[in-house]
């Protein structure tokens, strides 16, 4: 009879490098989560009334919040670079007989990222 | 013309008589020009002929010797000898399948899954030979043309923890099949093919771990056929939702 090996339903990601690095980039998608969650409370707060707002940025403001906010930057840094890196992969543009290079690809998205931020801190009255 | 020694483990296994694989070692004194696949052919031909393995064209052409070398799926006749000098290599039958005996795998999952992709050119209706040939421009061809150069050694699903957790998963090589298909201009049987690649089992089970486009001998990357595909089957789910899908 032919012989069916384990496998570790648990562990598996800690067997090859690939997996590991695999598997940190979906945990970043956790402190997406958390932030979006945040930017839900942030709304909720505003649409509750400026005592509930001002409470809001009270708590952005408290030491353990601003060590969240900063990893979560990080770590949220770490996800567009590790996602963008493989668009060309998802989504390869073909002009002609030739592909555009992948560069070029990953390069719209930082191109789109950095336009969309530049909006959100205008309307954010940064400049 | 120099030497180097190689201790090869390889995992043993007879069904009639194991219960478990278990690791056997030989000494080989390799060509310095060989590959895994020389070594092993060394092994079976002068030291234990009862060793059991699939090889064919020693050219990664056929896609016969693919197996687990230092952990890593690999042609044997790909994987040269010098790289691992003077080293313990461990060889093992292709990881996630069966083990067969030795060094052989079952394969019978994957040959089922190709075959519900329908790797072929399928015509809503074929035109009359006298019509002529269907027409494929250099562009059309340039755009699946590296998908074919897949040679079903299965390396992609050894390297893919998706179907090592998910067995149920379509898998990579025949999911890259069924792009090349649908990418071909001369095809008409994306909605057919549509039917099996959208299942929760088939393209939503990768989680894009790339590793099988990194494991792959031929160059091909199944990861982006898979990620080209979801987006084909999303488009083709919300066609359908408004009754504009392809027939």
């Amino acid at each position: 009879m032919a012989y069916v090996r384990p496998v570790s339903k648990t562990c598996w990601y800690l067997k090859d490098r690939n997996y590991t690095i695999h598997m940190l980039n979906e945990l970043t998608s956790v402190f997406v989560g958390l932030y979006a969650l945040l930017l839900l409370w942030g709304i909720g707060a505003v649409a509750s009334g400026p005592e509930a707002y001002q409470y809001f940025l009270k708590c952005l403001a408290s030491p353990g919040m601003l060590v969240l906010l900063w990893v979560t930057t990080i770590v949220i840094f770490y996800h567009a670079i590790a996602w963008f890196k493989v668009t060309p992969k998802a989504m390869p543009i073909q002009k002609g007989e030739e592909f555009v290079p992948g560069g070029v690809i990953a390069g719209a998205h930082y191109v789109v990222w950095i336009l969309f931020s530049l909006v959100v801190l205008f309307l954010a009255g940064v400049f | 013309m120099s030497e180097v020694q190689l201790e090869l483990e390889i995992l043993r296994y007879d069904p009639e008589k194991d219960q478990e694989p278990h690791f056997k070692t030989y000494q080989v004194a390799c060509r310095e020009e060989w590959m895994i696949l020389d070594a092993v052919n060394h092994v079976k031909d002068e030291v234990d002929t009862t060793l059991s393995y699939r090889w064919s064209c020693h050219m990664a052409v056929c896609g016969s010797c693919g197996m687990m070398i230092d952990g890593q799926p690999k042609l044997a006749c790909k994987a040269a000898v010098k790289d691992y000098a003077d080293k313990k290599v461990r060889i093992e039958p292709l990881a996630n399948f069966p083990i067969e005996r030795d060094l052989v795998v079952v394969q019978d999952d994957f040959m089922e899954k190709l075959k519900r992709v329908k790797p072929y050119i399928i015509r809503k209706e074929e035109k009359p030979i006298e019509e002529g040939e269907y027409k494929q421009s250099p562009a059309d061809l340039k755009r699946f043309k590296q998908f074919t150069l897949c040679i079903n050694c299965l390396c992609c699903y050894a390297a893919c923890p998706e179907y090592a957790l998910t067995p149920e998963f379509v898998g990579p090589a025949a999911l890259a099949l069924a792009h090349r298909y649908n990418a071909d201009s001369r095809d008409q049987g994306l909605a057919e093919r549509h039917k099996e690649i959208s299942k929760p089992e088939g393209v939503w089970d990768c989680s894009f771990t790339d590793t099988c486009s990194i494991a792959c001998p031929k160059h091909v990357d199944p990861a982006s056929a898979l990620q080209q595909l979801k987006i084909t089957t999303t488009v083709q789910w919300y066609k359908e939702l408004i009754g504009m899908g392809d027939k």
